[in-house]
Parts: structure tokens; C-alpha cells; sequence
């Protein structure tokens, strides 16, 4: 069985011009969108604050328990439904360095509009300001020294300009799917941070299988030009990177409808991830190697 | 014709079953996460500065003590705990040069300044001495915390220390855990203090609050409606007897309305202190202050021998029972605050369990279906080598002794969306060669070979990107770091020597004309 007849010339390198504007356009409005909404929008982890969520035995009204919270002194407080009706998410910015718990202070402002049997507390994360500034600083360098270690890596084993191209395309996919999550207003958690550092191995992945048979191809490449042999390498590539994709895609997806709400976001991350990846091992990464040779 | 097969197979099969007893019964062999089994995480932050201050204060009692000793006239001895100096004033100018001599015997201290008119001393305690002090504070804060938790009852709780100053506490599958917050944080001091009964309440409560006195709360809960009531008591400052001289403390139920206390028992300091003070302050009212909290303030009828009191306090008997276990395993050195706490309820962690596994099932059955149906009898060579990647990665796991998170499951999904991939790329490689015209045998050679290459490239920065993960990452991100890792690892096995060598076998079998792929 194929998806595809098995000699396609399609010429990747002659629609650069259309995909960097659709990349460009996509990231500038993802970006435009984190700038409107001023920056990123942290979970817990990064920002501090106090997660309880509420299992209730039948669905309750949220606005009765927005009533309840008002009795305690919680702060700022959002409430809202988490995979289902019966699963409330209650997120405090204020974290509590006190021994006095958060959560039965809330189930008890509620025992007098539910019955307290009713109400179980299946989780309560409380992040400390100091904690979460620490986790901030700890995601952002495992990034980079991820992105470092890949560079090396890729430069050892190709060249210098494999490693920028495969660094901008991954730049490209972790961009894009910051917009996605920011127009989205989904939050950034460590969990998250932990898809796109996913994402990266998955986008590098994506990209060296495309240039690893570049470099293949550039060896025995006889009159071809670049533009040639890179658009010959994309299309003998492209089953195997369309299947790949394909398959991760299936599992990523069993994942996002059927891993629960906790994974969510996570599961959400790859699916976008693994779609940019795609693409852009199709039709980033290889652009910079045109240009990096027409420059030299 | 393919001799290598005669140890190939033997290794697959070793390692496979290797797994398998390191993985078997999964349900003991892999430890799961907080996350999936519940339980609590917890990081406390020892306020040592307040360990720092208490040594100082005692340090400025033992100095007054051993000058007066000395026969000589103090006119005060003050602690500044914002630079950790001791100020000594004296009567007398003359008295300096013994002071000096007395202060000789605490090397930590050095002398930093004399006050101009000659009568005063300023000692500074020395940087090491308050590094070693905050060392002790959080290596007692965590003995102590390892006791009380160990009396509390958890299995395989984790206590350790991160960083300076931070204690780790993780506790599996612990059910009630504001409960085990009190029991951990409460710093348990433990004083016995006289009611200052010559000077009014009333006026003290006003503002006018007595110099060597203070004002102290008991706080009463209505265990119906969760009402917290306040009453205020006039207690002296000086501590008559703190909790460090007791040897015990237990449950005890009193006989009329079997009422839970804590019955305490001191050792023979204690008990000598104890006999002393009721003995001379009989009619007046003692206070049991436990961290600033009245819990009691009877009045001493009779001098009591024996060295024995105890706490009384509408406790429920768990209450009591906590109570007693923190007097026992002693006081924190200084007091603790909860940085960061994570708490999974047991039905949530079986319900991301359930949710994990479908997940799996479900994405896995989607991926073997399309390739067997893509690849056919090659597809089907390729999901062997699935399931037995699968297989390694849960020995691995065990073998590790890595805890399985939801995030770890996540990556063991992604593990198998992604070993597909060496996979499909050898099978494309193939099908290539078999296009120009290569037989079956060298097709399958150059497939393999050609392929090798790109899928160590692509599986090592993957794996670069993972383990940064590893070294960064804490709890769940760990587990999900450590799956993607080992599920790597395996597929470059499973994939590439162990689907080759099903092929080799095949091939040793009968000589194929067309290839099924």
C-alpha cells in the first residue's frame, strides 16, 4: 500500500515565497495576540498561586459557588468547569505560606450551600512566588541548553548551516505554537514546557531525516543544482516523513481526546507541534540552505 | 548463510525475558507517580534566620548568667538580631576588663566595638558559627520531620534536602493531607509559662501591655460550624519549662467523659523544674503554650511530683494523637513555611491511570492496524518489534526504579508514534531499493544500512533534548523525561537489530523472490 506514487516531483523550493509568508503571517499574529494580551499567560508553576480542584457528586452552579468563595478573603479567584460539569478548577493567585490549608478553608465556605459529603478536593497545588520564579528560570534553561546541545550535535555531525536551518526551524515550530496556545489563552505549565521541548526533539527529528538525505544526494548530485537536488531529497522523503507524522499524529490524538483533562494542554502542545513540524521540515528548514548558499 | 543469527536470537531473547522478570508483576515492579497513585509533594523552607535568633537570644542568656556569676553588676545584655551582635552594658567601667575575660569563653563571638562612655561592649557572632547554626536547623528540622512522619505511619515516604535551606517531603497515597500538613509543619514549642495575674487584662488588651509579659491566644474551633473563637490570656514572658526535657507523651482518655488529652511525662530535669515551680506557685495559673497558642492555663492546686502534666483541649482523638506525636519527636528547630505543595487525591490518579492506559490502547491499535495494513507481513515484523520495545521500556523502568508519572505514559505514547519511525524509514529505504531493481536480499541490506545513519542522527537529538529534560525537570516532567529516554534507547534496539534479525530469520527460512512490504 502507498499514500503516495512512489517518483513525485512536486517543487517544494519554488513555493518558499508562499510558505514564508504564510509562517510569517501565522507567527506575527500568535506573537501579536501574546503581545495584546500582555505576555504569556503562566499557570501556577511559573506564576505562583494556589490550584484546588473540586469533585462534586452531582454538577453544581458556578455561581453559587463564586457566592461561597466571596464569605473567605481568597483574592482574585477564577472558576471554571475541567473536563466536566462535576469537575471545578478554582485558581487563586494568592499562594499560602501558612500551615492553615487553602483547601478545606474553600470547601468549608461552601458547606453551607452544599452538602460537604458531596464535595471532594481531588487536587490542590500551591506554587510559592520564590518556587515559581526558580521553575521560570529552570524551563527557560533547559531550552537553551537543549537548543546548545542539539547545535553541537547537528554541526559535528553535518555542517554549521544544517545546524542554524534545523535551529530555525524549530524556532518557527516552538513559535507558532506559542501563538496557537496564547490566541488560544491556554496557560504555560511545566507540563507544557515539557511538550516543547517534544516538539524540539520532534522538529529536529523531522528536519535531519530531510537532510541526511540531502547530504546523501549532494554527494553523486552531477549537474543538479542545489534547488534540484534539496527539492529531489524533500520528494524521495516525503512518504516516509507524511507516515511518520501520521502515526505520531494518531497517537498524540488518542492522547488529547482521551487522556483527561490533566494532559490537555500537553497533548494539545504536540498535536500542533507535530503538524508545524511537518511542515516545516518540508519547507523551512531546507530554505536556509538556499540562502546560505547564495550567500556564499 | 546468516551465522550471526546464532547469537542474535539468543541476545533478543535474553533481553526480552530479562525485562520481562524485572518487569513482572508490574503492579510491585513499577512504582508510580504522586500524580497516578496520590499523594502529597511538598517543599518547606526552613526560616533559619529564626534558628539564628532563638541561638542568640540563649547565647545573651548564658552571657548575663556567667557575668553574674562573676559577682558583677549587668545594667542590661541585648540581642540585635539584624546583625547578629550581642550589646553588653555595665554599672561599673571597671567591670569591662573581666566582662572582656567572660566573653573569652565564647570563641564565636569577637569583640567589635566599646561604646564611647566606656561601659558598654559589642560582640559579633561570627559568620561561621550562623552558617553552622542554619546547617543544624535544617538537618534537625529534617530528623525530625523523618520522625514524625515515620510515627505518623506512610509507606515509602520521601524526606530530603534540596538546596540551602529547603526540605522535600513526598508522601504516597497519604488520604488526609491538610492533616499531615499540621503534623509535619507545626513546629511544636512546647512552654510552660505562669499567668501574669498582678496586672489587669483589660489594660493590657488596651495597649498597655507589661514589659516582661505578653499577650497570648487560645484559639477554640466549633468543630460544627468551623467558627474559630479567640480568648486572650496575660502571660509572662519567661518560659519556666519548654518541651525539650519530656520523654514522652500519649493518648490518654479521661474516665468521666472520655475525653481525649495528651498525658507527658518529663525526665528527672524536668521533673525536678516542674515539682519546683507548681510547688511555688501553687493557687496561680500555669499556661501550656504550644507555637504561641494557649492550650490550656489551669490553676495549680497542689505541688506536683513525678513529672507529669498533661494537655487537655477539645481535641478529637486524631487531634490527640498528632498532638502527641509532634511532642515526641520533638520541636523543629525553627519554624518551616510550604513553598510549594502538591496534592493528588487517590480517585484523581486512578482516573489519569484509566485515562493514561486508554490512551495507549486506543493510539496504539490505530498505529498497528496501519502499518500491518501498509506494511503487511514487513508491518507486522514492524510491530513486533513494537510491542517489544514496549517490553524493554517497562524492565528499564524497573530496573530504574523510575516512578511512572502521567507525563511519563504520555511519553511512552509518544515513544510509540515515534519508533514507528526508524521503522518506516528502513521499509521506505527498501521499497526504494527493490524499485531499482535490487533483489530481495541486497534490498533489505541497503534498506537497513542506508537508514542506520539517518535514524541515529534523528534519535540523538531527540534524546539530547530528553535528557536536558532529565537534569531540569522535576516530579511528573522527570517521569516523562526518563520514558522518552529509555523509549529511544529501545527503539534503536527493537527497531534496528531486532526487526533485522526477524528478517534475517526469515530470510535464512526460505529464499524470497518478492518481499511483503
Amino acid at each position: 500500500m502507498k499514500i503516495l506514487s512512489s517518483d513525485t516531483h512536486f517543487d517544494f523550493m519554488g513555493k518558499i515565497k508562499t510558505a514564508m509568508t504564510i509562517s510569517g503571517l501565522v507567527i506575527l499574529v500568535g506573537l501579536g495576540s501574546v503581545a495584546l494580551s500582555g505576555g504569556l499567560k503562566y499557570g501556577i508553576d511559573f506564576a505562583g498561586g494556589t490550584l484546588i480542584q473540586l469533585q462534586f457528586k452531582t454538577a453544581p452552579d458556578i455561581e453559587v459557588i463564586r457566592d461561597g468563595l466571596k464569605t473567605i478573603a481568597l483574592g482574585e479567584s477564577t472558576i471554571q468547569e475541567f473536563g466536566s460539569k462535576r469537575d471545578i478548577l478554582i485558581r487563586v493567585q494568592r499562594s499560602e505560606e501558612k500551615l492553615e490549608a487553602v483547601g478545606s478553608k474553600v470547601r468549608n465556605s461552601l458547606s453551607g450551600k452544599f452538602n460537604k459529603d458531596d464535595i471532594t478536593i481531588a487536587r490542590v497545588e500551591m506554587v510559592g512566588p520564590k518556587v515559581g520564579r526558580d521553575l521560570r528560570e529552570k524551563a527557560l534553561l533547559s531550552i537553551l541548553y537543549a537548543v546548545i546541545g542539539i547545535v553541537i550535535y547537528i554541526s559535528w555531525r553535518f555542517e554549521l548551516q544544517y545546524a542554524i536551518a534545523a535551529i530555525i526551524a524549530l524556532a518557527h515550530d516552538v513559535l507558532v505554537t506559542l501563538g496557537a496556545f496564547s490566541i488560544l489563552d491556554k496557560e504555560f505549565t511545566l507540563v507544557v514546557i515539557a511538550a516543547f521541548l517534544a516538539i524540539i526533539g520532534y522538529s529536529l527529528n523531522d528536519t535531519i531525516v530531510v537532510f541526511d538525505r540531502i547530504r546523501e544526494n549532494l554527494r553523486r548530485r552531477g549537474k543538479n543544482t542545489l534547488v534540484q537536488t534539496i527539492n529531489a531529497s524533500i520528494n524521495q522523503t516525503l512518504s516516509r516523513t507524511l507516515l511518520t507524522s501520521g502515526t505520531t499524529l494518531m497517537v498524540v490524538a488518542a492522547l488529547f481526546f482521551f487522556g483527561g483533562e490533566i494532559i490537555h494542554d500537553f497533548s494539545f502542545a504536540l498535536l500542533v507541534g507535530v503538524l508545524v513540524g511537518t511542515y516545516s521540515s518540508i519547507f523551512i528548514a531546507s530554505t536556509f540552505l538556499v540562502y546560505w548558499d547564495s550567500r556564499h | 548463510m546468516y551465522r550471526d543469527l546464532k547469537w542474535k536470537i539468543p541476545l533478543i531473547l535474553a533481553v526480552v525475558l530479562g525485562s520481562v522478570l524485572l518487569a513482572y508483576p508490574l503492579k510491585e515492579k513499577i512504582s508510580l507517580g504522586l500524580d497516578l497513585q496520590g499523594g502529597m509533594h511538598l517543599l518547606l523552607e526552613v526560616k533559619v534566620e529564626k534558628a539564628v535568633e532563638a541561638s542568640l537570644e540563649r547565647l545573651a542568656d548564658d552571657i548575663k548568667r556567667d557575668i553574674s556569676d562573676e559577682d558583677l553588676e549587668v545594667d542590661r545584655i541585648k540581642a540585635t538580631h539584624d546583625n547578629r551582635q550581642v550589646n553588653v552594658r555595665m554599672v561599673d567601667k571597671l567591670d569591662l576588663p573581666p566582662v572582656k575575660k567572660v566573653l573569652d569563653g565564647y570563641p564565636f563571638f569577637s569583640l567589635v566595638s566599646e561604646d564611647s562612655d566606656g561601659l558598654g561592649l559589642v560582640y559579633q557572632l561570627s559568620a561561621d558559627h550562623v552558617t553552622q547554626i542554619e546547617q543544624n536547623a535544617v538537618s534537625q528540622g529534617l530528623e525530625t520531620i523523618r520522625n514524625r512522619v515515620d510515627q505518623f505511619g506512610v509507606s515509602e515516604p520521601t524526606i530530603q534536602v534540596q538546596g540551602e535551606k529547603r526540605i522535600l517531603v513526598q508522601l504516597p497515597g497519604i488520604k488526609d493531607s491538610e492533616r499531615a500538613i499540621n503534623l509535619i509543619g507545626k513546629t511544636a514549642r512546647l512552654e510552660f509559662k505562669l499567668l501574669d495575674e498582678e496586672q489587669s487584662l483589660d489594660q493590657a488588651l488596651a495597649g498597655n501591655v507589661p514589659e516582661d509579659s505578653e499577650i497570648l491566644y487560645q484559639r477554640v474551633e466549633n468543630k460544627e460550624t468551623g467558627e474559630v473563637t479567640k480568648d486572650p490570656f496575660l502571660i509572662k514572658k519567661r518560659t519556666v519549662l519548654t518541651g525539650e526535657t519530656l520523654t514522652g507523651a500519649e493518648v490518654r482518655f479521661d474516665s468521666d467523659f472520655n475525653e481525649p488529652y495528651v498525658s507527658l511525662t518529663f525526665n528527672s530535669v524536668g521533673a525536678m523544674i516542674f515539682q519546683q515551680v507548681t510547688r511555688e506557685n501553687i493557687k496561680k495559673r500555669l499556661a501550656i503554650v504550644l507555637d504561641d497558642n494557649v492550650y490550656s492555663a489551669p490553676v495549680i492546686q497542689d505541688e506536683i511530683p513525678g513529672g507529669r502534666a498533661q494537655i487537655t483541649g477539645r481535641f478529637t482523638s486524631a487531634e490527640a494523637r498528632d498532638l502527641a506525636i509532634v511532642l515526641r519527636a520533638g520541636a523543629l528547630p525553627a519554624p518551616v513555611v510550604i513553598l510549594e505543595n502538591r496534592t493528588v487525591g487517590p480517585s484523581l490518579g486512578m482516573d489519569s491511570i484509566e485515562k493514561g492506559i486508554a490512551s495507549i490502547v486506543y493510539g496504539g491499535l490505530l498505529v498497528i492496524v496501519f502499518i500491518a495494513i501498509y506494511y503487511k507481513l514487513s508491518g507486522v515484523i514492524a510491530v513486533t518489534a513494537l510491542f517489544l520495545n514496549i517490553v524493554l521500556l517497562a524492565g528499564a523502568l524497573a530496573y530504574f526504579g523510575a516512578a511512572l508519572t502521567l507525563p511519563g505514559i504520555a511519553g511512552i505514547i509518544l515513544t510509540v508514534g515515534m519508533a514507528i519511525d526508524a521503522n518506516v524509514l528502513v521499509f521506505e529505504r527498501i521499497r526504494e531499493e527493490i524499485r531499482i531493481g535490487k533483489t530481495v536480499r541486497a534490498a533489505i541490506d541497503a534498506g537497513f544500512s542506508k537508514a542506520f545513519r539517518t535514524i541515529v542522527d534523528a534519535n540523538i537529538t531527540t534524546f539530547i533534548a530528553a535528557v536536558v529534560l532529565f537534569q531540569f525537570g522535576t516530579g511528573p516532567i522527570k517521569g516523562f523525561a526518563i520514558t522518552l529516554c529509555i523509549g529511544i534507547a529501545a527503539s534503536m534496539f527493537t527497531a534496528v537489530f531486532v526487526s533485522r534479525t526477524i528478517f534475517d530469520a526469515t530470510m535464512n527460512q526460505k529464499k524470497l523472490d518478492k518481499l511483503s512490504i
